[in-house]
C-alpha cells in the first residue's frame, strides 16, 4: 500500500466547517447573493459600483460565504442571504427528476458544500433544501463508486468532469484503492517504491529557481 | 473587498495538492499583516467614536472589519499550519537530510521547527526497543526478505555494508544488498527494487 505522509486537514463534516481546513476555507469564498439591512457607514469603497462613502441599506450584493455567516443574526439585522438559483424551487424540481444528468462541476463545483452551509441562514425552504442535496448524493453515489471501482489505468477526465469537489476527492479515494488492489494481487505490494513526493520534485525541478 | 491576498496564500498551496513544498510567500503574509494592521486601527477609531459620540451606526461597519480581521487570521494560521504538515511529511519521505533546493523554500522559522521535529523524533526512537533503539522510518510495509535485489538508478558512488565491505554504486548495476540498508536510497530514488 502506498504510504501517504502529509495528511492535509479535512473538510468538516454536514453543517461544520474545519478551521485549518485549506478546502473549508476555499468553500467558504465561495459567493452568495445578499442584500444589506442596514447602513454600512464608510464602507462604500468595497461595493465597487457605488460611488458613496457608504453602503447604503437595501444594496444587493455578492458576498463571500464567510462575510455572510460573519453578519448574520437570526434578526436580520445586518444582512439578509438569499439562496443561489440552483438550490430553489426549479432545480431542485430538476435534480429529482434526474440528479445523474446535472454537471455538478458548473453547478458549483462545491454544490454539496455551499448546500449545507446555507442550512446556517434560516429560510423556511432548508428542509426542502437539505432533502435535495442528500438524494442528489444518493442518487449519484453508484455511478461514482462503480466507475471508480472499474476505471484501471485510463483516461478518466470524462468520468469526473461533471462531479462537484466532494465527489471528485470520493472518486480518487476509490481509485487509489483500486490500484492498491492491483498493486497487491500483482504481487507488488511488498516492492519499495520511491515516494511520491520525491518523484515530484525531480520532475518540477524547482522552475523557479532556475529563472 | 479585503483578504483577497489571503485566499491567494491558500490557493498556492492548493495547486500543490500532492504535498509539495512552494516557496515560503513572504511578500503575501507580509501584505495580509499590514491589511490586519490597517482593518484594526480603523476599527479602533470607530470603536471610539462610537463609545465618544454615541454612533451606533457605526457598529455594522465595525462588525463588517473584524469578520475580514477573523478571515486573515484564519487564512494566516491554515497557511503555516499546512506548511508545517508538508514539511513535517519531509522528514519521513526524504530523511533527515533535506536538498539545498527544499530548504530554500523554508522560512527560517521552518527549518527551526524542522530541526525540532528531527530532534524529537529521534528521541522518540531511542527510547523504543530498549538500548539500541528502533528506527521507525524504515520498514514502512511490511518486510519480506531480508535481503533484496537492487539496480541502481544513478551514479550514487560507494555505499559500505555492515560487513565492512564497500560497493560501488554505479548507474545500471544490480546488487543484492540487505534491505535495511537500501530501504532509504530506493524512497530517495537512487536505488530502485527489483522484484524477480
Amino acid at each position: 500500500m502506498t504510504t501517504q505522509s502529509y495528511l492535509p486537514v479535512p473538510p468538516g463534516v454536514g453543517m461544520e466547517e474545519n478551521f485549518l481546513s485549506l478546502d473549508d476555507i476555499l468553500l467558504s469564498q465561495e459567493k452568495l447573493p445578499t442584500r444589506t439591512e442596514c447602513v454600512f457607514p464608510r464602507l462604500g469603497f468595497v461595493e465597487k459600483t457605488s460611488d458613496t462613502r457608504d453602503i447604503p441599506e437595501g444594496t444587493k450584493m455578492e458576498m463571500p460565504l464567510w462575510l455572510a455567516k460573519g453578519l448574520y443574526d437570526n434578526k436580520r439585522r445586518l444582512v439578509s442571504v438569499e439562496q443561489p438559483k440552483i438550490y430553489r424551487q426549479g432545480w431542485r424540481t430538476v435534480f429529482s427528476a434526474d440528479p445523474n444528468v446535472v454537471d455538478l462541476h458548473k453547478m458549483g463545483p462545491y454544490y454539496y458544500g455551499l448546500g449545507s452551509q446555507l442550512l446556517h441562514f434560516d429560510s423556511p425552504e432548508n428542509p426542502e433544501i437539505a432533502q435535495t442535496v442528500l438524494q442528489t448524493y444518493i442518487g449519484r453515489f453508484r455511478r461514482i463508486m462503480d466507475s471508480s471501482q472499474n476505471a484501471y489505468n485510463e483516461d478518466t477526465s470524462a468520468l469526473v468532469e461533471r462531479l462537484d469537489v466532494l465527489e471528485r476527492s470520493l472518486f480518487r479515494t476509490g481509485q487509489a484503492g483500486l490500484n492498491d488492489f492491483q498493486r497487491w494481487e500483482k504481487g507488488q505490494a511488498s516492492q519499495i517504491t520511491a515516494s511520491n513526493l520525491v518523484q515530484n520534485y525531480r520532475k518540477r525541478k524547482f522552475p523557479d529557481l532556475e529563472a | 473587498m479585503f483578504c483577497e491576498k489571503a485566499i491567494e496564500l491558500i490557493r498556492e498551496l492548493q495547486r500543490a495538492s500532492d504535498g509539495q513544498l512552494p516557496a515560503f510567500n513572504e511578500d503575501g503574509i507580509r501584505q495580509v499583516l499590514e491589511e490586519m494592521k490597517a482593518l484594526y486601527e480603523q476599527n479602533q477609531t470607530d470603536v471610539n467614536e462610537a463609545k465618544s459620540e454615541g454612533r451606533s451606526d457605526l457598529i455594522p461597519t465595525i462588525k463588517f472589519r473584524h469578520c475580514c480581521l477573523l478571515r486573515n487570521q484564519r487564512c494566516i494560521a491554515a497557511y503555516l499550519y499546512d506548511r508545517l504538515l508538508r514539511i513535517r511529511s519531509l522528514r519521513w519521505e526524504y530523511g533527515s537530510v533535506l536538498p539545498t533546493s527544499i530548504r530554500f523554500h523554508m522560512c527560517a522559522e521552518e527549518l527551526e521547527w524542522f530541526n525540532q521535529y528531527k530532534k524529537s523524533l529521534a528521541t522518540y526512537m531511542r527510547s523504543l526497543g530498549g538500548d539500541e533503539g528502533l528506527d521507525i522510518t524504515q520498514d514502512m510495509q511490511p518486510p519480506k526478505s531480508l535481503y533484496i535485489e537492487v539496480r541502481c538508478l544513478k551514479d550514487y558512488g560507494e555505499f559500505e555494508i555492515d560487513d565492512g565491505t564497500t560497493i560501488l554504486l554505479k548507474k545500471n548495476s544490480q546488487h543484492f544488498l540487505p534491505r535495511w540498508k537500501c530501504e532509504q536510497l530506493i524512497r530517495q530514488g537512487v536505488l530502485e527494487h527489483v522484484m524477480s
